[in-house]
């Protein structure tokens, strides 16, 4: 069998993956240098970490997005897990199409239309039942929305993809067919139920568009903070703040996956043990 | 009988109602609905209403109050409902070109940097699905991980390097290639390069997928009827991967089209993409409803084809 890649395509796959790499790898880099100016290298130092800390805009601002992108995930999780339930096993029910179509389109959606209809709701929610003032609330909500998309497709393979008889058997031997499901189906999509918390919490984490339409005037989150100050040009203090981030996330993304993996395969092994 | 209904719901708590009074009765009537309400009620509110009173406020007129805008249902003092129904906004998206002009520069936009993702990503997935079954998992990882961080930063890291004084000036400069700073920033090549950074994955992971399911007896067979390489890939491997450049190009020409954060950080004046016009009719024009029906106008007109190719397909692929 023929698996020999060419000269050109290793290349192209280096010059690829070098160019997704390289930026990330500059702004680390940079993130330690003791000049405040972006083209020259002044020393290493570990300044602008300190800054950080004493920067109470940017703590607040990470506060509440942490406090948004825990609830927001949370929330999702829940709704878009029912969801996928409801669209896998139920074939048949009133406003079956209508989920589908609410389920798939934020994920084909620009994001500024998102927002600014959610906001066009939300104003005229206050106008007419005096709820939700515009703060961390919308914002949770919005992300919420936004959320239950990716958790619902993510789950909903993973459903489909679960062998039904094994909890058929459960409930031949007696289980209840809630019992079966919590004690059968669950750990089987307990993967995609941990990796769909995780993306909703990276991209409620990561969210500017909807964010800042339906923020109120003293709830900034992080990447609205963060955008406000790079519009205005190159901070090293911002710097700073995103080599966390990016270092962060992918220590957390790395070890969720590690781990995911290492009990799949327990599983795996459990079950063929059991077979066999 | 029990037992089929049983097997109909998970929801369906108790084999035998009875046993359980009547609470358990209703709950294995209704079950299911306990699982189905809350997500179609959440979206319905939240995301399926508010482009009703995105169409409503786009009828309305802009107005010095808070919310800025007229109220189009009122009722009169002899509680009479009035409509007053105003046509001007989206007479105004005809009649200033800005809005046309930047429709068409996204469409445009999105679909040369979904191209230059596709041919970019394409050779990318082919190495990919031909490394070894080891370096294949970890080139994913190292193609998925980027996804997983901040696309905001991302986008700000990309600056780092285009910029006038960037990595890529610098290092040009000091090759002695080039004896004054390009000018990258605030171009359209800036933009493009933005969309390319951030989607790339987008476009790998789909071709990767089909790629790699890719049936290899195929080519043998090919090069054994005296195909050269070249033309087993253009008339194998290529029709083949057909599902998997029409996903990946999906995945980005959809974001990129109503893409805000990239042309405003690294696009320059010109670089007008809707979202962009969208964004400053809203946060520095403050005409709500100007923007609604801008909202309402794009989704008609972008959204709606790309909603419904999309339902085909999924049809198409079920069947």
């Amino acid at each position: 069998m023929d698996r020999r890649n060419s000269p050109f395509l290793i290349s192209v796959l280096c010059l690829g993956i070098a160019f997704l790499y390289l930026p990330m790898a500059v702004l680390i880099a940079y993130s330690f240098n003791a000049s405040a100016l972006a083209s020259v290298w002044g020393g290493f130092s570990t300044a602008w970490y300190t800054e950080l800390v004493h920067n109470r805009q940017i703590l607040s601002a990470a506060a509440l997005s942490l406090q948004v992108a825990a609830l927001a995930s949370t929330g999702a999780l829940v709704l878009g897990t029912l969801a996928a339930i409801a669209l896998v096993r139920f074939t048949k029910f009133r406003g079956r199409l209508l989920l589908a179509g609410m389920v798939n389109a934020p994920l084909v959606m620009p994001e500024i239309i998102t927002g600014i209809t959610q906001l066009l709701l939300f104003v005229s929610m206050l106008q007419l039942i005096g709820w939700p003032s515009r703060g961390m609330t919308t914002i949770v909500i919005a992300h919420v929305a936004f959320c239950t998309a990716y958790v619902t497709v993510t789950v909903q393979s993973r459903l489909q993809s679960a062998d039904r008889s094994l909890e058929e058997a459960a409930m031949d031997l007696g289980a209840s067919p809630l019992q079966a499901f919590v004690d059968v189906t669950l750990p089987i999509i307990l993967p995609a139920l941990v990796s769909s918390w995780l993306l909703s919490f990276t991209l409620s984490l990561d969210d500017l568009v909807i964010s800042s339409f339906v923020s109120g005037p003293r709830s900034s989150t992080l990447p609205m903070v963060i955008y406000s100050k790079v519009k205005l040009g190159v901070s090293p203090d911002i710097n700073a703040l995103a080599s966390l981030i990016i270092t962060g996330v992918g220590a957390c993304v790395l070890i969720a996956g590690y781990v995911l993996r290492r009990a799949e395969r327990g599983r795996q092994a459990e079950v063929l043990q059991a077979a066999g | 009988m029990a037992r089929l209904s049983d097997r109909n719901g998970i929801g369906a708590a108790g084999r035998a109602p009875g046993a359980r009074g009547r609470l358990g009765a209703l709950v294995a009537r209704h079950g299911r609905w306990l699982i189905i309400a809350p997500p179609l009620l959440f979206l319905l509110v939240f995301f399926l209403i508010p482009f009703g009173f995105a169409l409503k406020i786009s009828f309305a007129e802009a107005a010095l109050r808070i919310p800025p805008f007229s109220d189009v249902f009122s009722v009169s003092a002899d509680h009479r409902l009035h409509l007053s129904l105003s046509l001007a906004n989206y007479k105004y998206l005809l009649t200033d070109e800005v809005y046309a002009v930047s429709y068409l520069y996204s469409i445009r936009t999105a679909f040369f940097s979904t191209l230059l993702c596709l041919l970019i990503g394409y050779p990318m997935a082919y190495a990919m699905a031909r490394a070894s079954k080891g370096a294949q998992g970890i080139l994913m990882l190292v193609i998925i991980l980027p996804f997983w961080t901040s696309f905001l930063l991302r986008v700000y890291a990309l600056e780092g390097i285009i910029r006038d004084n960037g990595l890529l000036n610098s290092a040009l400069l000091w090759l002695g290639i080039i004896e004054h700073p390009l000018r990258i920033m605030r171009t359209t090549l800036a933009v493009y390069l933005g969309i390319v950074y951030s989607y790339l994955p987008f476009m790998i992971l789909p071709l990767y997928a089909t790629l790699e399911k890719l049936d290899r007896t195929l080519l043998e067979a090919a090069a054994d009827l005296g195909s050269k390489p070249w033309q087993a890939f253009r008339d194998v491997t290529l029709p083949l991967s057909m599902p998997g450049i029409i996903a990946g190009s999906m995945l980005v020409f959809i974001p990129a089209i109503g893409e805000y954060v990239i042309p405003a950080l690294l696009g320059g004046p010109d670089n007008l993409m809707i979202g962009r016009v969208l964004w400053d009719e809203f946060f520095a024009n403050h005409d709500w409803p100007v923007a609604a029906a801008v909202s309402i106008a794009f989704l008609v007109l972008l959204v709606g084809p790309i909603a419904v190719h999309q339902h085909y397909r999924v049809r198409q692929l079920e069947h």
